[in-house]
C-alpha cells in the first residue's frame, strides 16, 4: 500500500507502485466518480426493475425516462432538516455515518478493472493498487464499515435503533465468517491472494464454474453482509421502524444510504474479480479475433457489465423473496452454510493436493465419481426412517361457526347451509364475554 | 521518509486512543478508542511491509473481537457510566504498584536489549513474501504448539457450551401451533392479535390507547409496561366531544360559528356516544 523501499521483493506485486503521481490522482478520482455514478444509476435501476416485477412503471418523470430521479431525491435529502435526538450521544452519533461511508470508498482501490492501458501516453493498469493480501484487505475494510451501523444503533439513544444495531453486528460477524471461508477455495486454486493475480489465473476457466459451491456461498453471504433483502433484518420496517437508521435524517441518512449502495457495488466487484473472471470477456466474445476484446479499454465494459448483472441479482432477490425470521436466518448461517463451506474446503484442498501429486483431471473425476457412486449406493442401504403415519383427521361434519368463528369448509368437507340461529346466539355470548370494555 | 511522516501522524492518534480507553467514562467510548489504537497499529504493520499481519489485525481484532465486546457493552445502554466506587479495598494502590512494576520491567528489558549492527531486512527474512513465511512458521516450525493451542481453544469453547447448555423439556411451540392455539383456545376477538394503538388527528404513538366502539379506551392496545411506568397518555386530550349545542349548530349553521367553541366545556357534559359521528367528520 505504501511503497517505501525501492527494491522489489515478494511483498510487492509486479506492475504496481511505479505510476507517476498524476496517474494515481486520476485513478483515485475516477474510482470516486465511478462509485457515485453507479449509485445514482443503481437506485433508479432498482426502482425501475422492482416496479416492472410488480407491474408498475417506476420513476419516469425526472430527466430522460426518469433516470435523474435519484439525483433529485439526493439533492432534496441534503436540504432536509438535520435532527439530533436529545437522548443521543452526540459525538458518536455524528461519527457513525462517516465510519460507515469512508471504508466503502476504499475497496475498489484493489479491484482490477482492466489490463494495461495507456493514459496520456503512460502505460498503466486499470487498478489503483494491489497487495499480496488484497482480498483479505477487502474483508478488513468491510469489517470496519460495520462499526458505522452498530454505532448508529447505539448512539441514537432509542430502542429500535439499538435492536437494529445489535442485529446488524450479529449478522455481519456470522456472514463474514462464511464469506471468508468461500474465499479459501479461490486462494487454494489461485495460489495467491492478490486480486490481479487471481484474475490472471482465471484465463482458462472462471472460478465461478470450477468452484461453484464457493461461488453460491459467496453470493448468499454477500447479501447478508450488505444487509439487503431478504436479509435486511437490521432495518426490518415491519418490526424495527427503520432499524439503526430510525433517528437519522437529512445528510447523515444520505450517507448511510450511499454506504449501502457503495457496498453493493463493492461486493459485486469482489464477486466479479474472484469468481467471474474479473475484467475478462465472457467466452464467445473472448475468442473473437485472437482475444482482441481482452485488451485496451474493452475489459472495463465487461467488468461493469458483470457488476451490473450482480446488482440486478440483488434487486431480483429483493423483488422476489420475503424477509427471513431472525432465528431462521441465524440457523441458516451457522447450521447450513458454515458446515457446507467447511466440507467443501476439505474437498477443494483434497483436489488441490491430488493435482499437486500429479493426478490427471480425468483420473480425479473417475475416482471422485466412484466415491460419489459408493456413497449413493450406501445411502440406498440405509433403512428409510419410518415417519409416524399422520393420524387421519376424523371426518367431521362441516360447522360454519367452529369455535364461534365463521370458517370455510376444509378439504373433503362439504358445504352445508350454516345453522345460523344456533350459531348466532353462541357467538353473541362469546363476543360479549371477550369485549374488553 | 513516507514511513516517518506516517509514524508522526499515526503515533499520536494511537496514543490518544490508548489514553481514551483508560480515561473515558462511557464503556462504548473506551471500546471505540481501543478500536482506533488497533487500526493505527495495523497501519504501522502495513507500513513496515507486514501487510498480512496488519490486515489480519483488523479482521480479527477490530472486526471480530472488538465487535463482540461492543455487542455486550451496547446492551448496557447509552446513559450508563461506570461507577467510581472502589469495590475491592486498596485496589487503586495495588494497581498503581503493578503499573510501576510493569514500567520498570519494560524499561529494563528495552535498555538491556542488544540490537544487531545491521538489520537483516524483510527481503532477507521472508524471501517468499509475508504469507508464505508466516505459513512456514505456523505449519512448519511451530506446528505442534499451534495444534496444541487450537485443541485448547476448542476445548474451552466446548466446555463453555456444555456448562451453559440447557436441555429442553418440552418442544418449543412452533408458529403454526401457536396460531392454532390462538384460534382454538383464546377468545375469537383476539385471534388476529392485539389491537393497534390509537391514531388521532394530533397524536399517533404507542402511548395512547385506541378507542373501542363504545368510546372507551382499549387497554389491550397499549403496552402494559408503559402503563406501569405511568408513560401512557389519556385519550381525553385528543378526543373531540361535541356539546349538544355543537351538534345543533353543525346541523344548521355554517362551521365558522362553532370554531373554537367549548373544548373546555365539552369535558363536563358527555353526549350520547352515537352522536360522535354526526360532527366528528367535519371537525377532524
Amino acid at each position: 500500500m505504501i511503497g517505501l523501499s525501492a527494491d522489489t521483493n515478494a511483498n510487492e506485486i509486479a506492475g504496481f507502485g511505479s505510476d507517476p503521481w498524476w496517474i494515481i490522482a486520476i485513478k483515485v478520482v475516477a474510482i470516486f466518480v465511478l462509485l457515485i455514478l453507479l449509485t445514482l444509476f443503481n437506485i433508479v435501476f432498482e426502482r425501475k426493475v422492482v416496479a416492472r416485477m410488480q407491474h408498475r412503471l417506476g420513476p419516469n418523470r425526472t430527466g430522460p425516462k426518469g433516470w435523474l430521479q435519484s439525483l433529485a431525491d439526493g439533492t432534496k435529502l441534503m436540504f432536509k432538516e438535520d435532527i439530533i435526538p436529545k437522548a443521543a450521544d452526540k459525538v458518536v452519533y455524528v461519527l457513525a455515518p462517516i465510519v460507515a461511508l469512508v471504508p466503502s470508498f476504499l475497496i475498489l482501490a484493489v479491484i482490477p478493472m482492466g489490463p494495461e492501458v495507456s493514459i496520456f501516453g503512460t502505460e498503466t493498469r486499470l487498478q489503483l493498487t494491489d497487495l499480496p493480501v488484497a482480498v483479505l484487505f477487502t474483508l478488513a475494510i468491510a469489517s470496519v464499515g460495520v462499526y458505522g451501523l452498530m454505532l448508529a444503533g447505539w448512539s441514537s439513544g432509542s430502542t429500535y435503533p439499538l435492536l437494529g444495531g445489535l442485529r446488524s453486528t450479529a449478522q455481519v460477524i456470522s456472514y463474514e465468517l462464511v464469506m471468508g471461508l468461500s474465499f479459501v477455495g479461490v486462494f487454494l486454486f489461485a495460489g495467491t491472494m492478490s486480486t490481479s493475480g487471481i484474475v490472471a489465473e482465471q484465463e482458462r476457466l472462471w472460478y465461478g464454474i470450477i468452484l461453484l459451491p464457493s461461488f453460491l456461498i459467496y453470493l448468499i453471504s454477500m447479501v447478508g453482509e450488505t444487509n439487503r433483502a431478504p436479509f435486511d433484518l437490521p432495518e426490518a420496517e415491519g418490526e424495527l421502524v427503520a432499524g439503526w437508521g430510525t433517528e437519522y435524517s437529512s445528510f447523515k441518512y444520505a450517507m448511510f444510504f450511499q454506504a449501502e449502495y457503495f457496498n453493493m457495488v463493492n461486493v459485486s466487484a469482489i464477486a466479479t474479480t474472484l469468481f467471474l473472471g474479473g475484467w475478462r470477456a465472457p467466452w464467445p466474445i473472448s475468442a473473437i479475433n485472437d482475444g482482441m476484446f481482452n485488451t485496451g479499454w474493452w475489459p472495463l465494459l465487461w467488468f461493469l457489465g458483470k457488476v451490473v448483472l450482480l446488482i440486478f441479482i440483488f434487486i431480483w432477490l429483493r423483488g422476489t423473496l420475503p424477509r427471513l425470521r431472525y432465528d431462521q436466518f441465524m440457523h441458516f448461517c451457522w447450521k447450513v452454510l458454515l458446515p457446507i463451506s467447511l466440507v467443501w474446503i476439505v474437498a477443494v484442498a483434497g483436489m488441490r493436493l491430488a493435482f499437486n501429486e500429479g493426478l490427471e483431471r480425468n483420473q480425479i473425476l473417475l475416482y471422485g465419481g466412484i466415491v460419489v457412486a459408493v456413497l449413493l449406493i450406501g445411502s440406498l442401504l440405509i433403512p428409510e426412517k419410518k415417519t409416524p403415519a399422520e393420524p387421519e383427521p376424523e371426518e367431521r361434519e362441516f360447522d360454519a361457526f367452529a369455535g364461534g368463528h365463521p370458517v370455510p369448509p376444509m378439504p373433503g368437507q362439504e358445504f352445508v347451509a350454516a345453522r345460523i340461529p344456533a350459531a348466532t346466539t353462541q357467538t353473541d355470548d362469546r363476543t360479549e364475554e371477550s369485549s374488553r370494555a | 521518509m513516507g514511513e516517518a511522516a506516517l509514524f508522526w501522524i499515526m503515533a499520536p492518534i494511537a496514543v490518544l486512543g490508548a489514553l481514551g480507553l483508560v480515561l473515558s467514562r462511557k464503556a462504548v467510548h473506551g471500546a471505540l478508542s481501543l478500536a482506533v489504537t488497533m487500526i493505527s497499529l495495523a497501519l504501522f504493520y502495513i507500513a513496515q511491509e507486514a501487510a498480512f499481519l496488519g490486515v489480519v489485525q483488523i479482521v480479527v481484532y477490530t472486526g471480530a473481537i472488538m465487535m463482540l465486546f461492543l455487542f455486550v457493552i451496547m446492551l448496557v445502554g447509552v446513559d450508563s457510566s461506570d461507577s467510581r466506587v472502589e469495590t475491592i479495598r486498596n485496589q487503586r494502590a495495588a494497581a498503581t504498584l503493578a503499573v510501576l512494576g510493569v514500567i520498570v520491567l519494560l524499561t529494563a528489558v528495552t535498555v538491556r536489549a542488544t540490537l544487531p549492527e545491521e538489520p537483516a531486512g524483510l527481503t532477507q527474512a521472508t524471501p517468499d513474501g509475508n504469507v508464505a513465511a508466516i505459513a512456514d512458521l505456523i505449519f512448519g516450525t511451530y506446528v505442534w504448539a499451534f495444534e496444541v493451542v487450537a485443541a485448547l481453544l476448542i476445548t474451552a469453547a466446548v466446555g463453555a457450551m456444555t456448562l451453559t447448555h440447557r436441555e429442553r423439556i418440552f418442544n418449543r411451540p412452533t408458529q403454526k401451533e401457536l396460531s392454532i392455539k390462538r384460534f382454538s383456545e383464546g377468545a375469537p376477538g383476539d385471534a388476529a392479535g392485539l389491537p393497534v394503538p390509537g391514531v388521532y388527528a394530533r397524536h399517533n404513538a404507542v402511548d395512547t390507547p385506541a378507542l373501542l366502539p363504545d368510546g372507551t379506551p382499549s387497554e389491550a392496545s397499549i403496552n402494559r409496561v408503559l402503563v406501569a411506568r405511568g408513560a401512557a397518555r389519556s385519550t381525553e386530550e385528543f378526543r373531540h366531544r361535541p356539546t349538544p349545542a355543537d351538534i345543533e349548530a353543525g346541523a344548521t349553521e355554517t362551521r365558522s360559528s362553532v370554531e373554537g367553541e367549548g373544548r373546555l366545556a365539552s369535558d363536563a357534559d358527555e353526549p350520547a356516544a352515537g352522536d360522535d359521528d354526526t360532527t366528528g367528520g367535519e371537525r377532524a
